[in-house]
């Protein structure tokens, strides 16, 4: 862990919802900080909280249904203890948020540039024309040819890619401290993802810009992040530095993930591994741990949950919610030579 | 604050998958919930039963049948005689139960038939012309929305066109227009023949005026349906169109059909009452509500009751259906209910994200 | 947006000649009696019924009738046998008061309309919301020709507050313009306030849901910022082609009704009469002129949506 002060840190962030089905448990007991400049991946299947952890981080979950309770720290500050007058003035202009998809993300029926004027002018006070000034400036640092002539484009008239850029662009007019991008490159073509994903390193070096990227993608992971949280079921499962989490991961859950990455030097016929199962129903969760329905390696001690610790003398940022000793997890990972998660022999 | 989730005993099921309940099921539980539109579900009932029950109330209470004339009679109220119909044609008001249920609501203008037994069985055809025009819309609905969707190509270009067409005329003027020439003339299908005074007529006209607005929402949903896999599958089997139509397609159209066969029992029963008022409608001598308006009308000054109790009648049908329709609507498509609870700070998110 | 107007306008001409041919069926050859007697309407005698079929041509085979029969109407050269007065003539004469009660009235409840449903919506669930949805209900479950007679009986007629009928022209004396109708105003306007707003309610709520009203408020937009900005403005423009569709058939559809009422000496006031004295000419003309007006209008409607959602007017060269 970074010895400088953290940007941002959340502490036992706890989201729950109020549905039809029942109450429904998103995020349960989230922690981990983020240091000036860093990139964290949070990694996890669709219902496993990433999003809604992310959102909730500037409030966006807030309404009658929902209970969020924790800590979440902007340097010193307490984001959920803010009104709403105040968390806006956070939005955008010191945290900002780029969403997954940019043709729904974006109003169709106002131009590229004046959104991107439109969040200037709420957080200050300059003209209209310098903030178009300073809208295009923006499209062409995120690269977008011609801007100029883009900034008065409606986005149904971009590429998918130039839209991202644009949302990007709109998100860092104002030179926020933190960008959180929620699977910003899901909607996209795997070409323009690579595009995507270089330009967000780059934003990330040259501005010291802290990211917090959510992704359920490996192979977005292993381009851009530094340290990883693995989340499932609302909780966080592992958490570590980029290494760390690729070769010396502790959850079985990691394995599954890892496993089931599509590899060059696989044979092409051999079966893509799955992780057996679908993700739990948030609403009504088993006892114990959540993974152990899926878990080919559950034993009796997995009917209580586990914490989140660092086991055995690793590193002490490198944490894991598994009961199994670390020589256990060594030999069961090895499946064919490669890390995953299969059946013992 | 937080209430602690209780945890599931060990040997429920493992995958926390929730116990499956069909569509059908979880609609008719929501519905019962809303005790809104039940009632109003009542009330329609009710005003069925009142009409149904015309004939008893005829016989045994009025004692007399909804076109049978009173005007130089006089009836015993509280022991006093008085005119049905008095000499300058004002017809008596409310009676109630004092001449023993006669001219319950009163008389209903010069011709001093009883307003209460007019009302009873005006409600009936109303109501038949109403539920009956429902009926063709729907079946004709149907089969166009079908043949469209399924067939497309050329079948699709043309009745897509001819519900463009139809549409287009303003509801109530192309009833006015059907109305008028066939009340004249009546209608001939085929070896049938349908005189002009028949209260067919203005079914036939309702049915067929409304069906551009069920058709093509319908014609819609096969369209988008046709797509989906279960159709290929279906086809892939071997199935013959009816078999894709009957069988695959339509059992997934059942609930919108439901909610606008609802909807549109109400709107024919405004449209009734509007060309029955005109003289476009149910014609003499036959009578409906909206005749009763017709008449009542020129009386309005004098006796408003005339006018206001019919028209109370087919505001309270109107209304029930509207609001049972909606109900059901909302029963039946979760997400517009998921609408209504949240409230304008939409921040709830979807317990399932994107789809990988 | 060139191509798009002329491909509309092509469109619109075969449905105006489908539309044409409808009427003609309708009134010519789908009833089951003799056409010269239903046109001679009430004062048939036998010798005009004879007039009738050979200046009608029904003899004739039926591409020829069509052509005679619509040659007569858009010529103006229809009379109607039982009053003899041109019906083109007449309908002219009635356009100004069918006009006025029918963009009086719109103005009036698409601005209550959106107000409405504006304040439904970002207080969804609330005391006012339910109010306005049970004030919306019974509104489109009204009959409007029994609003207009109780309205016309308590606040006319009783209480002498309002004029109990007539039209008055807005060039003779504009105060007694407004003052005669006041009543019908108001009376056309509930039955379609209670729907707009609910129509807008829902439109919005939509939205609110939507994604870019997301992406609005992680920009740091205060919520009336991002409800007018965003929400309102693209909820809005489906209300723009739903009034179209509504107009043309208010002007003659509910307009009728409450002309009828109140006496406005309109265009519908004109069909009314007719349609009580089963008197078809002029029928068949309203109805004709009625659905072109219809068409026409929508297509305005459509070139304006076009305008205000730049999806549509790009659509051809997007991406």
């Amino acid at each position: 862990m970074s010895a400088r002060a953290p940007v941002l840190n959340v502490n036992d962030l706890r989201v729950g919802f109020v549905t039809e089905g029942g109450r429904l448990q998103a995020v349960d007991g989230v922690s981990f900080d983020l240091a000036p400049g860093e990139v964290l991946a949070i990694v996890g299947e669709s219902g496993s909280g990433k999003s809604v952890t992310a959102q909730s981080i500037i409030g966006l979950t807030r309404s009658p249904n929902s209970r969020i309770e924790g800590s979440v720290k902007l340097h010193d500050e307490e984001l959920l203890d803010l009104s709403e007058g105040a968390l806006q003035k956070v939005r955008g202009a010191r945290i900002a948020m780029v969403f997954q998809d940019p043709m729904t993300s974006l109003n169709p029926v106002y131009r590229v540039g004046d959104q991107i004027v439109e969040a200037v002018r709420a957080h200050r006070r300059t003209s209209d024309g310098d903030a178009r000034a300073l809208a295009i400036e923006m499209l062409d640092s995120v690269g977008i040819p011609n801007p100029e002539l883009r900034v008065n484009s409606y986005p149904h008239e971009l590429s998918g890619g130039q839209r991202q850029r644009a949302m990007i662009a709109m998100a860092l007019a104002l030179e926020p401290e933190v960008l959180i991008a929620d699977e910003p490159t899901t909607a996209l073509d795997v070409t323009i993802q690579a595009q995507i994903l270089d330009l967000l390193k780059r934003l990330n070096r040259e501005r010291n810009l802290a990211t917090v990227l959510i992704t359920h993608d490996l192979g977005v992971v292993a381009e851009v992040a530094d340290r990883v949280l693995v989340m499932y079921a609302g909780r966080v499962v592992e958490q570590g530095s980029l290494d760390e989490i690729f070769y010396d991961p502790q959850h079985p859950y990691t394995w599954g993930l890892l496993g089931s990455l599509a590899r060059i030097d696989q044979a092409r016929t051999q079966r893509l591994p799955q992780i057996r199962g679908v993700p739990p129903s948030l609403v009504g969760l088993p006892a114990g741990c959540s993974f152990r329905p899926r878990c080919p390696h559950s034993f009796d001690r997995c009917v209580h949950m586990p914490d989140l610790a660092a086991r055995a003398d690793r590193e002490a940022g490198h944490l894991d919610r598994c009961w199994l000793e670390p020589e256990r997890k060594r030999e069961l990972r090895e499946v064919e030579g490669r890390i995953g998660l299969e059946e013992p022999a | 604050m937080a209430t602690e989730l209780q945890p599931a005993p060990v040997d429920a099921p493992h995958d926390g998958a929730p116990a499956g309940r069909s569509p059908w099921r979880l609609a008719f539980a929501r519905l019962r919930q809303n005790r809104v539109a039940l009632a109003f579900l009542a009330l329609f009932v009710l005003i069925v039963v009142f009409c149904l029950a015309a004939p008893l109330w005829s016989t045994h209470v009025a004692e007399t049948g909804p076109n049978d004339t009173h005007t130089l009679e006089k009836i015993t109220v509280n022991g006093e005689k008085k005119d049905v119909v008095t000499p300058d044609g004002q017809p008596i008001g409310p009676v109630w139960f004092k001449a023993g249920g006669k001219f319950f609501l009163g008389a209903d203008g010069r011709l001093g038939r009883d307003e209460m037994v007019r009302l009873m069985y005006g409600g009936r055809t109303s109501l038949f012309i109403s539920l009956a025009a429902a009926l063709v819309t729907t079946l004709l609905s149907i089969v166009l929305g079908l043949m469209a969707g399924y067939y497309r190509g050329w079948i699709d270009a043309v009745i897509a066109r001819g519900l463009d067409i139809i549409w287009a005329f303003p509801v109530l003027l192309l009833g006015i227009a059907l109305g008028t020439a066939l009340a004249v003339g009546g209608l001939q299908i085929g070896p049938i023949s349908i005189s002009g005074t028949s209260i067919w007529i203005p079914t036939l006209i309702i049915g067929v005026v409304y069906v551009p607005y069920m058709a093509r929402p319908l014609r819609g949903e096969v369209l988008a349906l046709r797509e989906k896999e279960f159709v290929e599958a279906a086809v892939a089997q071997g199935a013959g169109p009816l078999r894709v139509m009957f069988g695959e397609l339509l059992p997934n159209l059942w609930s919108t059909i439901i909610v606008f066969f609802t909807l549109n029992i109400a709107n024919n029963m405004l449209l009734e009452s509007a060309l029955s008022f005109l003289g476009a409608g149910v014609q003499a001598p036959n009578s409906s509500w909206g005749t009763m308006i017709s008449t009542g009308f020129e009386l309005i000054q004098s006796a408003p009751l005339l006018t206001i109790l019919p028209g109370a009648m087919i505001l309270l049908t109107v209304l029930s259906l509207n609001v049972f329709g909606d109900g059901l609507r909302d029963a039946l498509d979760p997400k517009s209910r998921l609408r209504l609870e949240v409230e304008a700070h939409s921040g709830l998110i979807e317990p399932e994200g994107p789809a990988i | 947006m060139g191509r798009f107007i002329v491909r509309r306008v092509a469109g619109m001409i075969f449905v105006l000649f489908a539309i044409s041919v409808i009427v003609f069926l309708i009134f010519n050859v789908i009833p089951n009696s003799d056409p010269a007697q239903r046109m001679a309407g009430k004062n048939a005698t036998p010798q005009l019924v004879a007039s009738i079929n050979k200046d009608w041509g029904f003899e004739d085979p039926l591409p020829q009738q069509y052509l005679t029969t619509m040659k007569k109407i858009v010529t103006g050269e229809l009379i109607s046998y039982s009053n003899q007065l041109n019906v083109n003539e007449q309908i002219s004469k009635g356009l100004p008061a069918t006009f006025s009660l029918s963009i009086g009235a719109a103005l009036i409840w698409m601005f209550f309309g959106v107000v409405f449903g504006y304040l439904s919506a970002i207080r969804a669930g609330g005391v006012t919301d339910r109010l306005l949805t049970v004030v919306a209900i019974v509104g489109i479950s009204m009959p409007v020709f029994v609003l207009a007679a109780v309205f016309l009986k308590y606040l006319a007629y009783d209480t002498g507050i309002f004029p109990s009928g007539g039209y008055v022209k807005l060039t003779e004396d504009p105060l007694e313009w407004v003052y005669h109708l006041i009543l019908p105003w108001i009376t056309l306007a509930i039955i379609y306030v209670g729907f707009y707003s609910r129509v807008l309610r829902s439109n919005m709520l939509d939205a609110m849901s939507g994604d870019y009203v997301r992406t609005a408020r992680a920009k740091g937009l205060s919520e009336r910022q991002v409800m007018r900005r965003h929400v309102l403005r693209n909820s809005l423009i489906p209300i723009v082609t739903l009034f179209g569709l509504d107009f043309g058939a208010v002007v003659f559809g509910g307009a009728i009704l409450t002309e009828a009422i109140f006496s406005l000496n309109g265009v519908g006031d004109y069909a009314y009469q007719s349609t009580i004295n089963l008197d078809l000419p002029p029928i068949m003309a309203v109805t004709l002129f009625g659905a072109f007006f219809v068409v026409l209008f929508n297509a305005l409607v459509d070139i304006a949506y076009a305008y205000l959602d730049p999806r549509v007017r790009l659509g051809e060269s997007a991406q």
